[in-house]
This record gives C-alpha cells, sequence and structure tokens, in this order.
C-alpha cells in the first residue's frame, strides 16, 4: 500500500510542503472527490437506464425503492459540487503563488484542461435525471452555441443531435459522462501528478527551499489521511441531510419559471441578462480562456518567488482591485438592464453595438482609469499587472454567479434569496 | 526521396533516417484514417435525419380561429396565431435567445419567455430583449379550408414580413 502511494509522492519531502496553508490540500481533495465520484458512479450505473422514457422512472425508483439509493445519489450530487468548488479553489491557489511559471507552465494549461473536463462532466451528468430542472438548465446552455457565429448550428445540432433536446442528446451525454470523460480525466490527472513532480514536487518560498527533507510516511500521507476522513464525512453529512434535487419529468412544452442554468453558469447566465450574446457567450468568455491560458507565457519581470499574492504591494494591489471589481459588477448587475437601458438610449443602433461594444468600452475604460490612476500601473511589475487583471475578472465572475445562484426569482427579476 | 536524387544536398539521408520518415509518414496517414473513421461514425447518423419527411399537424379548420388570436397547440411545438387581417402563422414554441418555451399572456397581449423574460408581439416580433431575433416559425398550408401546419420544417427568419403570413 505505501510503496503504491510513493508512486504519487517522492520518499523524503520539504518539511515547508507540509504547512497545510501551503495549498490547503486542494489538489488532493479534489482527486479523492474524483474517486468518490467515480465509485458512486459506477453504483448508480447499475440502476439508472439512459432513454428519455425510462430515465426520469429510474432515479424515483432509486430513491424509493433502493436502499440507500437516494444516499448514493446524493454523495455522488454532493460530491460533484465539492469537486467543482474544490478543483476551482485549487487552481486559484496556484494562480495566487504564482505556480504556473518555467517547469510548471505546461502544467497549468493541463490543470486548466482538467477544470474544463470537470465542468463539462458535472454538465453532461446535469441532463441525465431527465427531469424539469435538468431539461431546461441544459437547454439554455447549449443554445448559447447557436451564437457562435457560421459554425455555431452545426456544432448544436450535432451535440444535441436534433433541433431540440432528445433521446439522441441522452445518450450522448451519458456517453461523455460515463465513458469518454472518465477516460479522459483520468488520463489528464495522472499526467498532471507526474508533472507536479517532475517540477520538484509543489511550489515553496525561497527561503524554504533548502531545509532538511522528512519522511513522506509519515509525514505527508497521516495528514492527508485526516483531511481525506474530514471532507468524507462532510459529505455524508451533506448527503444525509440535504437531498439531491429531482423535479417533474421533463416537459419540452413547459418551461419552468426561472430556468437557471447549472449553479457554475450561472454567472455565464447573468452575463447574457446584461449584454448582446455575441459578447456575453462567445467573445468574453473566450477572451477570458484564451487569457488564462496565456498567463504562463508573459514576460515576466521576477522569478517566481512563490509567496501568496507575489509581493506586500502585490497583496495591495490585489485587495484594491477585488474592492473595485465588487463595486462595478454590483452598479453594472443593478444599473443594466433595469435602469440603463442603452438598446433605448441607443435605438438605431444593432445589438452587438448599443449592448455590446458601447457599454463593454465604458467599462474598459473605467478599469484602464482605475489600473492608471488608483494602482498606478506603471509603477507594478509585469506579475502584478496580470494579477490585478485576473483579480478583477475573478470578483466580477463570482459577483456574478452568485447574483445568477442567490439573487434571481421568477422571471430571472432581481430580489433577495428570501423571497425566491 | 532516394540517395540518387539528393544530389544539391551535402548528406545524403542514410537508411535509417529514411526508414524513420517512412514510419513518420505512416503514422501521420494513420492519424488520419482514424480520424477520419471517427469523424465519419459521429456523421453519418446526422445525415440520415436530414431527409425525414413532411409532417403535417392538423390544427383545426379556418373558421375555428377567429382574427386576433392565439392558440397553443403543444403536441406540435407552436402557437397557431391569427393576426388582425385574417393571416395565419405558427409559432415555435421556443424563445429565440436560449430556447426556453415561451407563453402567451392574453393581459399583456405578449408572449414572454420565462428565462429572461424576452417578450414578443402576436406576430412574433421581439418587444423586449435580451432575444434579438423574433420567433421561429413553421409553414402553414390551407387545404379546404384545414389548417395544417408542416411542423418538420422550421424556418428562422431576421424580420417578421407579409409573405410569411397565409391567407384563407
Amino acid at each position: 500500500m505505501l510503496s503504491f502511494l510513493l508512486h504519487f509522492h517522492p520518499k523524503k519531502i520539504n518539511p515547508a510542503a507540509l504547512k497545510f496553508t501551503r495549498t490547503f490540500g486542494l489538489g488532493g481533495m479534489a482527486v479523492l472527490l474524483f474517486v468518490l465520484e467515480a465509485l458512486t458512479g459506477i453504483l448508480l450505473r447499475f440502476y439508472y437506464i439512459p432513454t428519455t422514457f425510462e430515465a426520469y422512472q429510474s432515479i424515483v425508483n432509486l430513491n424509493s425503492q433502493v436502499l440507500f439509493g437516494q444516499f448514493i445519489r446524493n454523495i455522488h450530487y454532493w460530491g460533484s459540487i465539492l469537486l467543482i468548488l474544490t478543483t476551482f479553489l485549487h487552481f486559484l491557489r496556484v494562480f495566487f503563488t504564482s505556480a504556473y511559471r518555467d517547469a510548471r507552465a505546461f502544467n497549468w494549461i493541463i490543470g486548466l484542461l482538467m477544470l474544463v473536463t470537470v465542468f463539462m462532466f458535472n454538465f453532461s451528468g446535469y441532463l441525465l435525471p431527465w427531469d424539469q430542472l435538468a431539461y431546461w438548465a441544459v437547454t439554455v446552455v447549449t443554445n448559447i452555441l447557436l451564437y457562435i457565429p457560421w459554425v455555431g448550428e452545426s456544432f448544436y445540432e450535432l451535440i444535441i443531435g436534433g433541433k431540440e433536446l432528445n433521446s439522441n442528446t441522452l445518450h450522448t451525454f451519458f456517453a461523455f459522462h460515463t465513458a469518454l470523460l472518465p477516460f479522459v480525466l483520468l488520463l489528464l490527472l495522472f499526467y498532471h501528478i507526474w508533472k507536479v513532480r517532475k517540477a520538484g514536487g509543489i511550489i515553496l518560498e525561497e527561503q524554504n527551499q533548502k531545509s532538511e527533507k522528512v519522511d513522506v510516511m509519515p509525514h505527508l500521507v497521516h495528514k492527508e489521511g485526516i483531511v481525506a476522513l474530514v471532507i468524507v464525512a462532510l459529505l455524508f453529512v451533506l448527503a444525509l441531510i440535504f437531498d439531491a434535487p429531482l423535479l417533474e419529468k421533463a416537459n419540452p412544452t413547459g418551461s419552468i419559471n426561472p430556468v437557471k442554468a447549472p449553479w457554475y453558469f450561472a454567472g455565464l447566465q447573468e452575463l447574457l441578462l446584461h449584454f448582446d450574446p455575441i459578447f456575453a457567450a462567445i467573445l468574453i468568455p473566450m477572451g477570458i480562456l484564451l487569457f488564462l491560458v496565456w498567463i504562463p507565457y508573459f514576460n515576466y519581470d521576477k522569478e517566481p518567488t512563490g509567496k501568496w499574492f507575489l509581493s506586500e504591494k502585490g497583496k495591495n494591489t490585489t485587495l484594491q482591485t477585488a474592492i473595485f471589481s465588487f463595486i462595478l459588477t454590483i452598479l453594472g448587475i443593478l444599473l443594466s438592464p433595469g435602469f440603463v437601458r442603452f438598446e433605448k438610449l441607443l435605438p438605431g443602433f444593432p445589438g452587438y453595438l448599443s449592448n455590446g461594444l458601447i457599454p463593454i468600452t465604458i467599462m474598459v475604460g473605467l478599469v484602464w482609469l482605475f489600473f492608471k490612476y488608483r494602482l498606478h500601473s506603471s509603477k507594478l511589475l509585469k506579475e502584478e499587472k496580470i494579477q490585478a487583471i485576473f483579480v478583477f475578472i475573478l470578483v466580477a465572475f463570482v459577483i456574478l454567479t452568485l447574483t445568477g445562484i442567490f439573487f434571481r426569482g421568477k422571471n430571472m427579476e432581481l430580489m433577495m434569496p428570501w423571497n425566491i | 526521396m532516394s540517395k540518387t536524387e539528393n544530389n544539391s544536398n551535402k548528406k545524403p539521408i542514410s537508411r535509417r533516417d529514411f526508414l524513420t520518415l517512412v514510419w513518420k509518414g505512416l503514422g501521420v496517414i494513420a492519424l488520419i484514417e482514424v480520424v477520419v473513421i471517427i469523424g465519419s461514425y459521429f456523421f453519418s447518423n446526422k445525415k440520415k435525419e436530414k431527409n425525414n419527411s413532411v409532417r403535417l399537424f392538423e390544427a383545426g379548420t379556418v373558421n375555428d380561429f377567429k382574427n386576433n388570436t392565439v392558440s397553443a397547440f403543444m403536441g406540435g411545438h407552436f402557437y397557431l396565431v391569427r393576426l388582425q387581417d385574417g393571416g395565419f402563422m405558427a409559432l415555435s414554441i421556443r424563445c429565440t435567445h436560449l430556447g426556453c418555451s415561451i407563453s402567451w399572456e392574453d393581459a399583456k397581449n405578449q408572449f414572454i419567455c420565462p428565462c429572461h423574460s424576452s417578450a414578443f408581439d402576436i406576430a412574433g416580433e421581439v418587444l423586449n430583449p435580451p432575444a434579438t431575433k423574433p420567433l421561429n416559425y413553421y409553414p402553414v398550408l390551407i387545404e379546404k379550408g384545414i389548417v395544417k401546419v408542416d411542423i418538420s420544417n422550421l424556418k428562422d427568419r431576421n424580420s417578421v414580413r407579409k409573405e410569411q403570413l397565409i391567407y384563407a
């Protein structure tokens, strides 16, 4: 058992790497959750029937007739949520300790691919119960594809297997969820861990890099065991208290109100309420993705320090940018489209200008002014600038997502969570 | 590339390099084959679906529908509307924004989408964004006073025009 574990860990390890707050154990948690998802997923497959006629009923049976059926499904449900959260937090940890450069650059790309795979995993699983929640959430998200110029429609019809969700879609999603994606993620996972070891383990601050090494067993392995037990305990408690949702069987002629995208796409859906779809659905997400892929390959000014937020100055700009982004995003959500209606102010303009380029230019202008005159960006190191841009996007995205999840009620109108 | 053809090159290609090159070439061909096989495997099913026949949905007789009314045909996924001037149009129930199913609100005289509150008038024209395009429609045929809708042939459009209407 130990020798097997040592395939993932070196025999000896720097004591600074053992400190919980260095990584918060997030990568390890994600691996554990992936394993738990795989195990519960295999169990669920023994009862789930992937056809539009029987899928819904098979879940109802699972919940009501099968001993521990609901419990297993709940673990799978909550595990998927925790997996997205831990993967995302792991991604943030890696970014904010600048563990994405040089020997780690390509592994950052692999990590991004894994993050996308985890989203695809969750999204393909979202449809499988074939209830109203699944049907309409997947409908709104897949319809976003139609806004891709030229190839959107054929791409959409390839994925959906028709004009609207049907049995082909269910079967495709099932194949992705239970065959293709597990295979892909497993391959990526092994490669990812191997690359971490090739880079000499996790990133450490310079002053810690030369300390005397200690044995992985017991120092690291025992800690990992404790974290694993805590995660499993948390998952079981969640699964015991909160049931995974299941609405009525999917009805293609009756949307529920409101129709919300899966929670991790709620930010994207929120963006669609404010901007023309060509920006909200295509250009902005693609731009952000491109930026993320590019992050390791900028010409940075200094060697990575491994410090959280780069430096004291970095911490300061991070905090200021976060506050600025918070205020700007909330103002944006409150003002448009409720009060400022660009499409009505500029009636002659096409949507991609009045609801796209013009408001976005104003936003970018404000951000630029903030960077130049508040952060004095000319005095910042390149990595500090990149970090500030990252923080701006991150905070805006988190606020949009939280708004979409908790502050949108009937007809997607803004309201307080307790009124929904 | 054999030795004799390589006069200009100072170093003639060695047997080992040549074989390596051949192997690489074969590898590329094999890869292309895999891509073609997997690609056609996925796309072949799509082609089959395209040549499906016309499916007509009989909505009722012309006189069943008064001017300026909307009738829901959820089985056919359309609303049959008859405008003020007596013209018929079969509007898809799918919002053009993100594909939710719209509902007709008599009090407001509008189609409302529950997802992002897009609104459309009785002819399918956008009244309220985020939708940018008018509702899609199905061709209507009127034969011997019977209103039929071709539900196999969904049409999209960028504007509502007179010629999309069918008169009895």
